[in-house]
């Protein structure tokens, strides 16, 4: 642990001025993830920008019937909201299974996005991890990679994205809002995050000194009979080994649209399109979504301790969509 | 012997020190307040073996605060051959993790962050931490003795012949991980020197230990060390020895005379400084005749210590004690690694012997077609099959029965199919417990009585959070034939009377059978000298521990049956442990409120070490890798949804005054085994080795 600085945010504006003057300075949300990769020596920044008074703590519904969640929401507070809880069950479900209630008061939606990944040698300085250290050597590889990625992986890293919160919002088409140096964009979920490729040490697609300040729900009818299943090591309190957040639309028994994102599997929550393409337009039976489960994880690529999450992932996705199928009878 | 009747004991009283602990008002050993403390943080090695070639302390010690840094270049040298206590005594490296040097700072930030700052250069030697190829190629050794009651190597009758003979047999190996102890409150300590008295502030199960350690470590005469320790938050065995955190603590204080050093090791470092169980690799062999009785037990188990010290988990302790059998083996051997030494955690031995002798009886009674409560109830001893000694008690079979009624234990022909709820595989699964009653010497007891009849009790005993205070004031109520509020019990100070540790499930027995001899002196010597009623000025009796007279003549052991409900995710392998159930036979309970807290307490680490725990040491580095709370996973309270705990009723008067036998660490004893044969008898897979996690169960 360093000494650093710490000073408050009024605006998004400023406080994104103060970052970019600084390039060691970083964000403060609920520093549930931050402060403990600080007292590890992972995470160095000199200055703390405490941004939970220049974004918004409010969640408020949009015009075209859309949902607009302010960045500095606590985690407990989406989870609590009732246009949350009624049109996007999927996102309150995945934020309630995350984490505790004590971290969850304190988390704030913005920081739940950009937790850093849960790879053991990426929390340990004293071992090689090119996310932590690029050029370092990834430990995992050979390492302890149970909880790692199968999809998307690199030679360079295997880490899995951790967020619950971020598997649910890709599902549901979700927008982030920010504001940086060059002025302000949304980016949709999906590519908020990027697979590791050659250069691990990006998590995600934004600049220094981008905030995030809202996250845009689009109105999405079959999200209201949605549904997040995290399948983990104990029964709480723990991250996913594998998770599905996912809503479907049946009608004559027809699959008239569908959206299944998996989280615990890559270094960014997984949209399954190639299975969502499969099942439109047919019958929604446990064969098909075998099917198309199966082409989902057909390019899976198991390390040595986690080939079995694709026969997991593969029977979580049917098992979640068929109840939701099931319950929709 | 004559045991004392109970009318304070027996009643389930709130811990006297509940509400100010609640209330954050009880004082744990880093919260003393002290005058000008100055902090301590730690550096260490990031090599498994080697050697220092420099060391550069010049950032560090030029940061404001800092007030001091300790290497082996200027570490005083210890009068003690402990190998872990021996820090900063050479350039030599014997494990990853070691303390190498320590920052003393006026902060606890300056601190940290100096210890950062200190560049260590190495020459790294190539390691050997890995215990199955040291098996494998048969580097080991058998340990010295462990307990001299307990035998390390066992050969009775002919087992090779009788498992020959043998009509059914059994033979399998199991596997248990490292596990770490992780009591809440981590290891700390403040160390003051005052001119050449050490004032010590401990998180301790021993205080006289702690006492005896250090002074021996800095050449001193223990009656210049003065150690506290008036609550604990937690140890499950880590703090029965000391560690060298406590003598890195005690070296810096010397290099700042005057002022009280506060040390608490890091969660990290909880990993590494501390003792941990020693992974096991565990081979049982049984045979039976037709009729599933016993005719051969072979039990072998394979364990690592350090190149520092020696510590055996003893895991085959429990097996000759188990099941009467005509041929028995017991071999234990260990392999000397690079890396940290082992040490005592809850139920060191049974709680992963037992894992393994359990789950091959449930095997045996799946391979005899029997009931597994049946199979061990024919297989009852009627004496202790080693030595032929009566048991003085034994409640296994009472257990057995009691608790397979009160679980609603279905007998089966051990081929039943599982049930299936909700795409849930549902089973159920039996283990017995047992645990042997101890007694640790070494304890004396001051009992004072003022004419207001106000008794104190004086003893450097501990409570460290299991309810000891409360459940031996009780025994000394009772002991002196007073009410409850006449007595004051004053524990945790070194100034006291010497007391034996906290440990073993013998802190009550041995305290309290001490108490129980100053009680009968005290009231011997009002009746005797001073007719009948105190003196006005008082009177005062210093007594020491009993001896048995029984001892020899007896086995002592506590004995349990613990019952388990099971259900596997048919399609994830997800577990769930609905109910857990055990019931026990531990002589006399003193306060069931804070025994059945210690049996569901050890219940509960069983379940999670059933399913849960496991410390991942990468062979790579050396050192344990998922080092914290958030990846070395404990049961959660999602995890443990209704345990009971209960007992049966057992009077024995050959174990001590207080006719108790101990229930800190059965429950722990067993809880594993019951819940593999639980997940057995629901999905047919046998998982033999811990823990049970959903992809040994996937249906793939
Ligand atoms: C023991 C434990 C268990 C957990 N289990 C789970 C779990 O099961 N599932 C799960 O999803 N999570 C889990 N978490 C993680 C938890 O959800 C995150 O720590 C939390 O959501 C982070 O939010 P925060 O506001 O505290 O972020 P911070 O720690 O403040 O910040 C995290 C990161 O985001 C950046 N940041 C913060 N706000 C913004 C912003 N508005 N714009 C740009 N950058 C920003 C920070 O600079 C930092 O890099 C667990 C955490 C712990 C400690
Ligand atoms: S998987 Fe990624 S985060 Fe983990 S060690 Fe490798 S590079 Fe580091």
């Amino acid at each position: 642990m360093r000494p650093f600085r710490y000073e408050r945010a009024t605006d998004p504006d400023g406080a994104v001025a103060l970052l970019s003057r600084s390039p060691q300075a970083a964000f403060l949300g609920g520093g549930t993830n931050l402060v403990d990769l600080m007292k590890l020596d992972v995470a160095r920044p000199d200055l703390l920008i405490d941004i939970r008074g220049a974004v918004s703590g409010v969640i408020e519904e949009l015009p075209d019937g859309g949902v607009r969640i302010g960045a500095g929401v606590s985690n407990s507070d989406l989870a609590a909201e009732p246009l949350i809880r009624e049109r996007y069950p999927v996102v309150a479900q995945a934020v309630l299974n995350g984490a505790s209630t004590q971290l969850r008061n304190v988390a704030t939606v913005g920081g739940n996005l950009l937790q850093r990944t849960r790879c053991l040698y990426f929390q340990d300085i004293t071992t090689a991890c090119n996310k932590r250290q690029p050029g370092s050597g990834c430990s995992a590889i050979d390492g302890h990679n149970r909880d790692l990625a199968i999809l998307g992986t690199s030679p360079d890293c295997i880490a899995t994205q951790p967020s619950d919160l971020a598997v649910a919002l890709a599902a549901v088409d979700a927008t982030v809002q920010t504001v940086g140096p060059d002025g302000s964009r949304g980016i949709p979920l999906t590519e908020l995050h990027r697979l590791p490729g050659s250069e691990p040490q990006h998590d995600n697609v934004l600049a220094h000194g981008e905030l995030i300040t809202a996250v845009d729900l689009p109105p999405l009818a079959m999200a209201a009979r949605s549904r997040y299943r995290k399948i983990r090591d104990r029964a709480s309190y723990a991250f996913a080994l594998v998770s599905v957040a996912a809503a479907i639309d049946v009608a004559d028994g027809q699959v008239r649209d569908v959206r299944i994102a998996l989280g615990g599997v890559a270094h960014k929550p997984w949209r399954a399109r190639r299975a969502e393409d499969l099942l439109r337009g047919g019958p929604a039976t446990e064969d098909r979504l075998r099917r198309a489960a199966e082409a989902e994880l057909a390019e899976a690529q198991p390390q040595s301790d986690n080939a079995f999450k694709i026969p997991l992932a593969r029977n979580a996705i049917v098992r979640t969509v068929l109840d939701l199928v099931e319950a929709e009878r | 012997m004559s045991i004392i009747p109970a009318r304070a004991m027996g009643r389930p009283l709130d811990r006297f020190d509940g509400a100010d602990k609640v209330r954050g008002l009880a004082p744990y050993a880093y919260e003393h307040p002290v005058a000008r403390p100055a902090y301590l943080s730690a550096v260490r090695s990031t090599i498994a073996t080697g050697q220092i070639m420099g060391i550069d302390c010049s950032q560090a010690s030029a940061q404001p605060g800092v007030l001091g840094v300790l290497t082996h270049l200027n570490a005083p040298r210890l009068g003690t051959d402990d190998g872990e206590l021996r820090i900063l005594q050479s350039e030599e490296v014997a494990f990853r993790g070691q303390f190498v040097g320590a920052v003393i700072a006026e902060t606890s930030e300056i601190a940290r962050h100096a210890a950062g700052l200190v560049r260590v250069d190495y020459r790294p030697r190539p390691h050997d931490v890995d215990l199955e190829s040291s098996r494998e190629q048969g580097r080991l050794r058998v340990p010295q003795q462990i307990m001299p009651m307990f035998p390390v190597t066992v050969d009775k009758g002919d087992v090779e012949s009788a498992l020959a003979a043998a009509s059914v047999r059994v033979e399998h190996n199991y596997r248990t991980p490292w596990y770490n102890h992780n009591p809440i409150e981590p290891h700390t300590t403040i160390a003051c020197w005052n001119d050449d008295q050490l004032t010590l502030y401990v998180s301790t199960q021993y205080l006289m230990g702690v006492r005896s350690t250090v002074a021996a470590a800095f050449r001193l005469d223990p009656q210049q060390v003065r150690v506290y320790a008036p609550h604990v938050g937690g140890a499950f065995g880590s703090k029965v020895p000391v560690h060298s955190d406590l003598i890195l603590a005690v070296m810096a204080a010397q290099l700042v005379p005057g002022r009280s050093v506060r040390f608490a090791l890091t969660r990290h470092q909880m990993f590494t400084q501390t003792g941990y169980r020693s992974p096991t690799i565990q081979r049982v062999r049984l045979g039976a005749d037709a009729e599933g009785r016993l005719t051969a037990v072979d039990h072998e188990s394979f364990e690592q210590t350090s190149r520092l010290g020696e510590f055996a988990e003893h895991a085959t302790r429990a097996t000759p004690t188990m099941y009467a059998t005509p041929h028995l083996r017991i071999r234990q051997q260990v392999a000397a690694l690079d890396l940290p030494t082992p040490s005592i955690m809850r139920a060191p031995g049974e709680s992963v012997g037992m894992f393994a002798l359990e789950s091959a009886m449930d095997e045996l009674a799946v391979a005899c077609g029997l009931d597994p409560v049946e199979l061990r109830l024919r297989n009852e001893p009627v004496a202790h099959p080693l030595d032929g000694r009566p048991f003085s008690s034994r409640g296994l079979a009472a257990c057995l029965r009691e608790g397979a009624r009160r679980f609603g234990w279905q007998p089966r022909q051990a081929t039943t199919t599982p049930s299936r709820q909700d795409g849930w595989l549902v089973g159920t699964g039996v283990a017995a417990s047992t645990y042997p009653v101890l007694r640790l010497p070494g304890s004396k007891a001051t009992i004072r009585v003022t004419p207001d009849g106000r008794y104190t009790v004086l003893m450097a005993a501990v409570d460290i959070g299991t309810g000891t205070r409360t459940a031996l004031t009780q025994v000394a109520a009772d002991a002196l034939r007073v009410d409850l509020a006449q007595v004051e019990l004053r524990l945790g100070d070194t100034a006291y009377p010497p007391a034996a540790q906290e440990g073993g499930s013998a802190g009550i027995t041995s305290w309290g059978a001490t108490i129980c001899v100053g009680a009968d002196e005290l009231r011997r010597r009002i009746a005797a000298e001073h007719g009948g009623t105190i003196p006005a000025d008082g009177l005062e009796v210093t007594v020491d521990m009993p001896e048995n007279p029984h001892l020899e003549q007896y086995a002592m052991h506590a004995f349990g049956a613990q019952f388990a409900e099971v259900r596997v995710h048919g399609e994830t392998g997800e577990i769930r442990v609905p109910r857990q159930l055990g019931v026990f036979a531990v002589g006399r309970v003193v306060n069931p409120k804070t025994a059945r807290s210690q049996l569901i307490g050890g219940m509960t680490m069983g379940l999670s070490m059933a399913l849960h725990e496991a410390s991942l040491l990468d062979p790579r580095y050396g050192h344990v890798i998922n080092h914290d709370l958030a990846t070395y996973h404990v049961s959660s309270n999602a995890d443990v949804p209704a345990v009971q705990a209960h007992w049966i009723a057992e009077q024995d008067d050959q174990l001590n005054p207080v006719g108790i036998k101990g229930a800190g660490e059965i429950g722990i004893v067993g809880a594993a085994a019951a819940i593999a044969n639980a997940v057995h008898h629901a999905t047919g897979v046998r998982v033999r080795e811990l823990p049970i996690t959903l992809d040994k169960l996937l249906t793939v």
